[in-house]
């Protein structure tokens, strides 16, 4: 009866053939470890920011007059309300964590290099697209940080010679930040950006499958076809996509290896997560901060003003230039060094594993700065702030710089040519 | 099938009419689109002048009226800061002669106001929108010898008495003066001027 349905459906569109490619018969290198668990735990943030964001909407109203007593109901008067805020509003930091530490798994074994830039730059776009959905989700509650976080992120725009001001009021939609500016914010929070997302994340994994994954070994699962003694090959059926071009060695079934392995990952995960909508909901001020709990209000700038944790590093390039022109370019432009990361990179060795002690050095400052900068954005200006921070970017932009002069001729460590398991 | 020969000439003119027509055809449908982010009808009409009574301020007093949505600064300037003002910091200023057309005609002068004794300028940072704080008696924290002034809270910004941007900060130009006359001694219209009238 099944086995029918199965047929019928397979007759019609390649369902099975789908899933032994992309899951059951997907080769994934032996030796992933923790590392590899936060491009799944992605996914599932995503999902939890779809459903809990659609829950949310039913009871939210996006104008200037209602928003914030909107969130105010949801949090007091609707059953689960303030459960479905929280895992929204945590879900975004938590969002922002493993998307983080995923990238800094890509650069830690080389996952942007040849044959990987394309899957690398959707992952950047993925990027991208995350920062302006977290960007225009925290102007929904309307808070005062809401608005004047809005206020200054729209502002930068207006940087931009000659266009700059009317782009920022066609941004707005009115010469201040208003229900205009909410309520399309509104539109793109929830409809635009979130589609844009799912479809970057649909070609972000068949990038991956067409290129197949990485390891921490920097080295390639997929030997030339007939290179291979038959008892050395992994010893699974894999999809023929893959068998008939390449020899697989050092392999498993993506299904049930890692989807098992995965849900380790999510357990771990959801602890921590749990903890923190159940128990710290606010973030000590860093997911929720303390300004917004008031309206927004045209005319008073909360004290200390700062963006989400998560903008930090990048806000704090901004704020180090006394130029605004200049301040905004270099803030854009640190996001641009990211994109570029694979043509910086010049080196052919991929596994931090195998490359010289410069690369390891530089690698660490980078991280060690890029933390620095996050921790000063969410920090008020002084000179002393100011100084760190500028020390802190030459780290971030130095990282790119000098990857790209010493990894041409880098001294590396010989690679395997199997791992080792 | 066809009998008739291939040109692919005509195959070339015909894709390519069809893509310029069609290319036309989307950019057309987009004006829509981007037009529709514009300030609307009503958001345009909002931005009628506002009246403020200065008779009751006290000396270094600062008040903030809504107008266009934007917060203006109204401050009654004492004696002491309009001394200040003539000379007393210009050297640490980015443009102490207002030469970026920040202000009206007639506020372009040391005091950058109609009325030496009122400022009246947008509590808007020029450099990312944020409402700068007063610090009256107590600026001299952040800019040494200047006891009156503004600072922005975002990034550090700071503007003398008249909305004069300080050097070394990132804000690149003057704080904006808008249009504003006195009705009278002591009625404030701003967004409007002699001009208008």
């Amino acid at each position: 009866m099944l086995t029918n349905l199965v047929n019928w459906i397979d007759k019609r569109i390649p369902m099975t053939d789908a899933w032994n490619k992309h899951v059951a018969q997907y080769p994934a290198p032996v030796n992933f470890n923790f590392w590899y668990f936060f491009g799944s735990l992605a996914m599932l943030v995503l999902v939890n920011q779809i459903l809990t964001g659609i829950w949310l909407t039913m009871n939210y109203t996006p104008s200037g007059e209602e928003a914030f007593a909107s969130v105010e109901y949801i949090m007091r008067d609707v059953e689960y309300g303030w459960l479905l805020r929280y895992m929204h509003s945590s879900g975004a930091s938590a969002f922002f964590v493993v998307v983080y530490l995923h990238m800094l798994r890509g650069m830690m074994y080389g996952s942007y290099q040849k044959p990987r830039e394309l899957l690398w730059l959707f992952g950047m776009f993925i990027f991208l697209v995350l920062m302006a959905e977290g960007f225009m989700g925290y102007l929904l509650p309307w808070g005062n940080m809401s608005f004047w976080g809005a206020q200054v992120i729209i502002s930068l725009f207006g940087a931009i010679p000659v266009i700059g001001d009317d782009l920022t009021l066609w941004i707005r939609g009115d010469y201040v930040i208003s229900g205009a500016t909410l309520n399309r914010f509104f539109a793109l929070h929830v409809i635009a950006l979130p589609l844009v997302l799912v479809i970057l994340v649909f070609l972000h994994i068949v990038a991956l499958h067409e290129v197949g994954s990485n390891n921490p070994e920097g080295i390639e699962i997929k030997k030339k076809k007939g290179s291979i003694p038959e008892e050395e090959k992994a010893q699974f059926k894999f999809h023929k996509q893959y068998t008939d071009k390449y020899d697989i060695v050092d392999a498993v079934p993506f299904h049930p290896y890692y989807s098992v392995k995965d849900i380790m990952g999510v357990v771990g995960f959801l602890i921590i997560f749990c903890y923190v909508i159940f128990f710290a909901p606010e973030g000590g001020g860093y997911f929720l901060e303390k300004p917004n709990f008031e309206p927004a209000n045209a005319l008073k700038t909360p004290e200390h003003i700062a963006p989400v944790w998560y903008f930090g590093p990048f806000y704090t390039i901004l704020r180090i230039i006394p130029d605004k022109l200049i301040g905004a370019g270099a803030m854009f432009g640190a996001i641009v060094m990211l994109f570029l990361l694979p043509w910086f990179d010049r080196g052919t060795v991929k596994s931090v594993r195998y490359r010289s002690t410069l690369h390891k050095i530089n690698l660490i400052q980078f991280c060690i700065c890029f933390f620095a900068l996050g921790v000063l954005g969410t920090m008020a200006a002084s000179p002393t702030a100011n100084l760190i921070g500028t020390i802190a970017s030459i780290g971030y932009f130095g990282y790119f710089i000098a990857l790209w002069f010493y990894s041409k001729n880098e001294k590396t460590k010989p690679l395997p040519e199997r791992i080792a398991h | 099938m066809s009998s008739a020969p291939e040109n692919n000439g005509r195959r070339r003119f015909l894709t390519l009419a069809t893509a310029v027509v069609g290319g036309v055809g989307a950019v057309g449908v987009a004006v829509p689109f981007i037009k529709s982010w514009n300030p609307s009808e009503k958001a345009k009409a909002a931005g009628a002048p506002v009246e403020y009574d200065v008779s009751k301020m006290a000396p270094g007093q600062l008040v903030r009226v809504k107008w266009r949505g934007k917060p203006v600064y109204v401050v009654r300037r004492t004696k002491e800061v309009l001394a200040d003002l003539e000379n007393g910091h210009n050297d640490q200023l980015k443009d102490p002669d207002c030469s970026v057309p920040q202000q009206p005609d007639y506020a372009k002068n040391s005091y950058r106001s109609l009325n030496p004794e009122f400022l009246v300028a947008l509590g808007v940072c020029t450099h990312l929108g944020c409402a700068p704080t007063y610090r009256a008696g107590d600026f001299n924290e952040v800019v040494e010898g200047v006891k009156n002034g503004f600072f922005c809270p975002c990034h550090g910004s700071k503007f003398d008495m008249a909305g004069r941007v300080f050097q070394n900060v990132p804000a690149p130009t003057n704080l904006v003066i808008p249009p504003h006359m006195f009705n009278g001694d002591s009625m404030l219209l701003i967004g409007v001027d002699k001009g208008d009238a």
